[in-house]
């Protein structure tokens, strides 16, 4: 298709009662901050250190091309990218969405490129931006695990979250995030093969998350990422169909924060690795909340969806509360909740 | 190139019980975004929705001092009920133009097919090929008719179809696409904008007389620009595309017609 003409354009039709409205401030969607004196934004998760806390979570920034395309994406702590395993995979059946009241259901299935063509045509480009890359992986038995890690840690990725919780993949997934000794062979497996620090994500369906924690912890792991989603279903009343195809999938979006600060207070008192927070982050005071639960940097991952600056605003929040607070590092944050 | 923006609303008219045409002030968006008819804004429906919602563009218009763009939905469920009760002189939060649209040569006449919500997206192809186009248009019954006066301005010839007969041919669109190609095939492409089995006979037509056939899909979705793979559609191939990045529109023979 060549460049598009505009000639064809008829002119605007001349609208009666045109209603005058005032004028909102500004178009644009956001105008990035300028950085707070005296307030120092950076954070270091298992010996990787990010210019700030603010990481995008896995498969829902794709690769960061095209969010790249709306902002500069370098403002961000860290990407974390869609969950690779050792082939290409196509994924589950459509329908994959179903959205829920402050949130959303997915089944996308770790739809991926594998994990050689991403070291291979996303890498190289991403490498290129001053942005943490995190590696998310998933796979069937604890050897291609360990064979991803070690392809990854060769290609130079900052960081591997390995992935023991995607509740879609029937061979294992959720067997690994839900079981103790399972979770810690993987992690083993993983550390023996990675010379990049290995982040462990834990899935919130279980009855003990703070089990699985001390076991992966055990294990090795560097840091433990949590929550990734929840297992829920949403059902069509009139054709008496569940929305997804696979019936139930993923649920994620603000709808799951409480769930999840629950969580990394409780896993963060269990353990002393660092922990990465997410779950229904979608602004500076939700990252701030994460943080004095216990988190050392969040993920912002649905609220993308519903606002593609989510992540750069999140970022410019939190250093705007932060200086509220008069702290002069935005990681005295991390655990400083004050129970009751 | 992708703008997420805040558009007023500048005209609103209810073309039926259901349905309502809604002109916005676009900024940038026409001129930064815009690639061809068939693309899709995706608006945010109030803080009662979660999601956004993917919504057609109908008409892009040149003017001053910012291009408007035209929108026509259908109220379905709580997003759309919400995007219904705006009023002119709101603004809404537009994410757009998203998606490839139809790949179309401005000299080009082309066999335009819509089905119900389906036809307004096909008037950018008419205003596209400036009048040289042929429009068939099928609704449920006479009174779901929408924007027949603008294909009918837009277009050399419009062909009505209804389910239940009160308006032009009784039946499928498809019927009266087989009745145009055997007159005359000399189309440059079939377009087609409906529901899936619509665009499946569709596609079954325009294959009999070696048209080839270009059709919009839909399937629900999450970030609307390619980065959360939500709104997967099964190709012929055996491999899965994305309606809101390398659609919505797919070449017919591309897709997977069986899932
Ligand atoms: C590329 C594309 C272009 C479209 N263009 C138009 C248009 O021009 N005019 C129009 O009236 N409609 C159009 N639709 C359909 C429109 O997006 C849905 O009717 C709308 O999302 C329904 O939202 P709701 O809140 O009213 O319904 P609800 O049922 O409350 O929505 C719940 C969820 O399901 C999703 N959903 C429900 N039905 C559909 C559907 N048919 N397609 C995709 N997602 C759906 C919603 O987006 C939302 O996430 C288009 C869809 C796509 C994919
Ligand atoms: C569409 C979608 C795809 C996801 N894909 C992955 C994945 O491939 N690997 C993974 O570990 N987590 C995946 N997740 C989980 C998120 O990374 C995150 O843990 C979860 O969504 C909770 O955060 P949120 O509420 O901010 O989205 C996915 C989530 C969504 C919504
Ligand atoms: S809606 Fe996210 S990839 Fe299409």
């Amino acid at each position: 298709m060549p460049e598009y003409n505009r000639t064809w354009l008829p002119k605007a039709e001349q609208f009666a009662g045109r209603c005058p409205a005032e004028r909102p401030e500004t178009d644009e969607p956001w105008t990035p901050a300028q950085p707070i004196d005296g307030l120092d934004m950076s954070v270091t998760l298992a010996g990787m250190t990010m210019k700030n806390p603010v990481v995008v979570a896995s498969g829902t920034f794709g690769f960061g091309r095209e969010y790249g395309q709306l902002y500069d994406i370098s403002r961000l702590g860290g990407i974390c990218v869609k969950g690779l395993t050792p082939q290409r995979r196509e994924g589950n059946p459509a329908p994959r969405i179903a959205e829920t009241p402050m949130g959303m259901l997915n089944s996308v299935g770790l739809q991926n490129p594998g994990v050689d063509a991403f070291i291979a045509h996303e890498l190289p480009r991403l490498r290129d931006i001053d942005i943490r890359i995190i590696a998310n992986i998933s796979g069937n038995t604890p050897e291609e695990y360990g064979v991803m890690c070690e392809k990854l840690s060769a290609a130079g990725v900052d960081m591997i979250e390995v992935n023991i919780s995607c509740p879609n993949v029937k061979a294992g997934g959720l067997a690994y995030g839900t079981r103790p000794e399972l979770a810690a062979e993987v992690t083993e497996e993983a550390k023996r093969h990675s010379t990049v620090p290995v982040m462990v994500k834990l899935s919130p369906n279980v009855t003990d998350i703070t089990e699985i924690a001390r076991a992966v912890e055990g294990a090795g792991a560097d840091a433990i990422s949590l929550i990734n989603t929840i297992r829920g279903m949403r059902i069509d009343l009139k054709t008496r169909r569940p929305i997804l195809k696979m019936n139930t999938g993923g649920l994620s979006g603000p709808a799951v924060f409480p769930v999840a600060v629950r969580m990394v207070w409780e896993v963060a008192n269990a353990v002393k690795v660092p922990v990465l927070g997410m779950g229904g982050v979608s602004n500076g005071r939700d990252a701030a909340e994460m943080m004095l639960a216990g988190a050392t940097a969040v993920s912002v991952g649905a609220a993308c969806f519903a606002d593609p600056y989510a992540p750069v605003k999140t970022v410019d929040e939190l250093a705007q509360i932060a200086a509220e607070q008069g702290l002069c590092q935005v990681s005295q944050l991390t655990g400083a909740v004050r129970p009751w | 190139m992708k703008v997420e923006t805040k558009c007023k609303i500048v005209q609103k008219v209810w073309l039926n019980q259901d349905t309502v045409y809604m002109v916005l002030e676009a900024g940038s968006i026409v001129r930064d975004t815009c690639k061809a008819p068939g693309q899709f804004v995706h608006i945010k429906c109030g803080e009662g929705s979660f999601l956004r919602r993917p919504i057609s563009v109908c008409a892009c218009m040149e003017g001053e001092p910012e291009d408007t763009v035209a929108i026509v939905f259908e109220r379905r469920g709580t997003g759309t009920d919400w995007l219904a009760q705006r009023a002119c002189g709101e603004y809404l939060d537009v994410l757009g133009f998203l998606g490839n649209g139809f790949t179309m040569k401005p000299e080009g006449r082309y066999l335009l097919v819509g089905g119900g919500i389906g036809v307004p997206p096909m008037r950018g192809c008419a205003q596209y090929t400036m009048g040289r186009s042929t429009a068939i248009l099928g609704f449920r019954t006479a009174q779901r008719a929408i924007l027949l006066d603008c294909f009918r301005q837009e277009c050399a010839q419009v062909l009505v179809a209804t389910d239940d007969g009160t308006m032009g041919h009784h039946g499928f669109v498809d019927a009266l696409v087989r009745q145009v190609l055997e007159k005359d095939r000399d189309f440059t492409a079939v377009l087609a904008c409906g529901p899936k089995p619509m665009l499946r006979s569709v596609w079954n037509v325009a294959k009999e007389f070696g048209v080839p056939c270009q059709v919009s899909m839909e399937e629900r979705m999450a970030c609307g620009v390619g980065a959360c793979l939500g709104c997967a559609t099964p190709m012929a191939d055996g491999t899965m595309k994305h309606v809101c990045k390398d659609g919505p529109i797919f070449p017919a023979e591309e897709v997977d017609w069986n899932a």
